[in-house]
């Protein structure tokens, strides 16, 4: 059980802090303010009990500290003028929502992406900096850094705390994605420790697709989110990877999966066709028993042309090999410009042994072995070699 | 916020370049005069003058408490900059969307932004 005020932190950080920034034009005074109201919070809520309107109390008390402090600090004359009288907010629970703006603001192109990516759980996440640090496997004194120089340079380089329009937005839009989409894979295939980072990620979706209920793809990237999420509990057995084709089907969450194909179809309404809603598209198919392979390699090809990616190409030539043999998929691997990528040599060493070349596929996973440098991907391409005798 | 935008000439054919310039079909050159000459007149542009070519440059560093001159533009930056204006507008995206226009930017060079004053 989480106390309101844990409970008011996963569901209202976010927002608040949006809208603080937006109210003070500053990160660095808005993320204190914001602090400052949970720290007030954590202290009155089980005294007096919790308001009827968590959020508005805590932006409320969150702006009321930050003038404060304004005044305190004898800036009044200069800074006064920027600040509107803070409306009547006890009983209101109407609070501006501005979380997009902040979304759009945290990955503005103008930052780095790693930048971005922490900004973003940092703010909109409410994750510590300690707890991004260890995330993305750097240390703390680096990620605090990193976050002091990004609000700096949103500050000093004047990025602007507004959603973009027309064009820029759809622009702009793809860098959002790609950035939550980063923190769901940085979760999702890390140990548990990380598994945070892909609940924060579909909690980001969730908020981007409710904010953005006419972008497809916003739609698109949080169904195939929802759709690996799914997965989840079928991928690991016993610390080892499993394959999709030999995974527990009674540990894939039906729910969620169904969710995902919901919103799959939500995206397809809305006339997407953009790489997330193709990718979703994807996973949806594999979830099926059995997957459509025709179907499959034509979306990988589709997705190739979205993306010009040799990967995806790679997964069409497994999605082909399924569909019209080991031949026909091991001549599309073999003309890919993928020498360095383990996968490719995984991939050929699976098709030469389907196709009884069991020498050829014996050196095929030699040379991915070489190649890999996660334990748990080294143990399983060390079982398939096993597996050729 | 008042912005620098630093002009990065790069490949870009200019007419102090007549060879590379006749690349450029009349038409091209035509809307690159045009270009710069509608963003001189935007509201809240100041433009840079004129500046002569690279090779007119020296570059100064201080070692040891003495000037260390040298000829050309600063060797660290691979290409030289080719010019500037100043842009007074509201945040980094409208100053983006001028630099954007700036036909260097997309003939091969680029287009430095940034924040100048107020520190």
């Amino acid at each position: 059980m989480s106390t309101p005020v844990e409970q008011a932190f996963r569901d209202h950080w976010g927002r608040v802090l949006a809208a603080l920034i937006g109210f003070l034009g500053d990160f660095e005074r808005a993320e204190e303010a914001a602090q400052e109201a949970f720290a007030i919070a954590a202290e009155r809520w089980p005294r007096d009990g919790a308001p009827d309107h968590p959020a508005a109390w805590l932006l409320t008390t969150g702006r009321n500290r930050a003038i404060n402090r304004i005044r305190r600090e004898r800036a009044l004359a200069a800074k006064l003028p920027l600040l509107e009288p803070p409306r009547p907010q006890a009983d209101q629970p109407a609070i501006p929502d501005e979380r997009l703006e902040l979304i759009f603001t945290c990955c503005h192109p103008a930052l780095a992406v790693e930048a971005q990516v922490a900004l973003t759980l940092r703010t909109l996440g409410g994750l510590t900096t300690e707890q991004i640090a260890r995330a993305f496997l750097v240390p703390e004194a680096t990620m605090a850094q990193r976050l002091v120089r990004a609000k700096r340079k949103v500050k000093a380089a004047g990025i602007p705390f507004r959603v973009p329009e027309g064009e820029t937005l759809r622009e702009r839009l793809g860098g959002v994605l790609a950035v939550v989409y980063l923190i769901f894979n940085a979760g999702y295939s890390a140990p548990p420790a990380q598994g945070e980072l892909a609940a924060e990620a579909i909690r980001l979706g969730r908020a981007l697709a409710e904010l953005l209920p006419a972008e497809a793809e916003a739609h698109g990237l949080l169904a195939l989110m929802v759709l690996h999420d799914a997965r989840h509990d079928a991928r690991v057995r016993e610390g080892e990877l499993v394959l999709l084709a030999d995974q527990d089907r009674s540990l894939w969450d039906a729910e969620r999966l169904a969710e995902g194909r919901a919103l799959l179809e939500r995206a397809l309404a809305l006339g997407g066709r953009g790489p997330y809603v193709v990718q979703a598209a994807i996973a949806a198919l594999h979830a099926q028993d059995p997957p459509d392979w025709p179907q499959l390699a034509a979306l990988y090809g589709e997705l190739a042309r979205l993306t010009g990616s040799p990967v995806v190409e790679l997964n069409r030539a497994i999605a082909v090999a399924e569909a019209e043999g080991p031949a026909a998929g091991l001549a599309l691997a073999d003309a890919l410009p993928l020498e360095r990528f383990h996968y490719l040599h995984a991939t050929r060493g699976e098709l030469l042994g389907r196709l009884g070349r069991d020498a050829e596929a014996r050196d095929a996973y030699r040379r991915a072995l070489a190649l890999v440098h996660d334990d748990a991907e080294r143990r399983l391409l060390e079982r398939r070699l096993a597996a050729l005798g | 916020m008042r912005y620098l935008l630093l002009i990065h000439q790069g490949e870009t054919p200019t007419p102090r370049d007549p060879e590379a310039w006749a690349r450029l079909s009349e038409a091209e050159q035509q809307a690159v005069f045009a270009d710069y000459q509608a963003i001189n007149q935007t509201p809240g542009v100041t433009p840079g003058e004129q500046m002569g070519p690279p090779e007119a440059a020296t570059t100064v560093r201080v070692e040891d408490g003495r000037p260390l001159v040298t000829d050309g533009p600063f060797a660290a930056m691979k290409e030289a900059l080719g010019g500037y204006l100043f842009y007074e507008a509201d945040d980094l995206d409208a100053a983006i969307a001028l630099a954007a226009r700036i036909p260097a930017a997309r003939l091969g060079g680029a287009v430095e932004v940034r924040p100048v004053g107020g520190w």
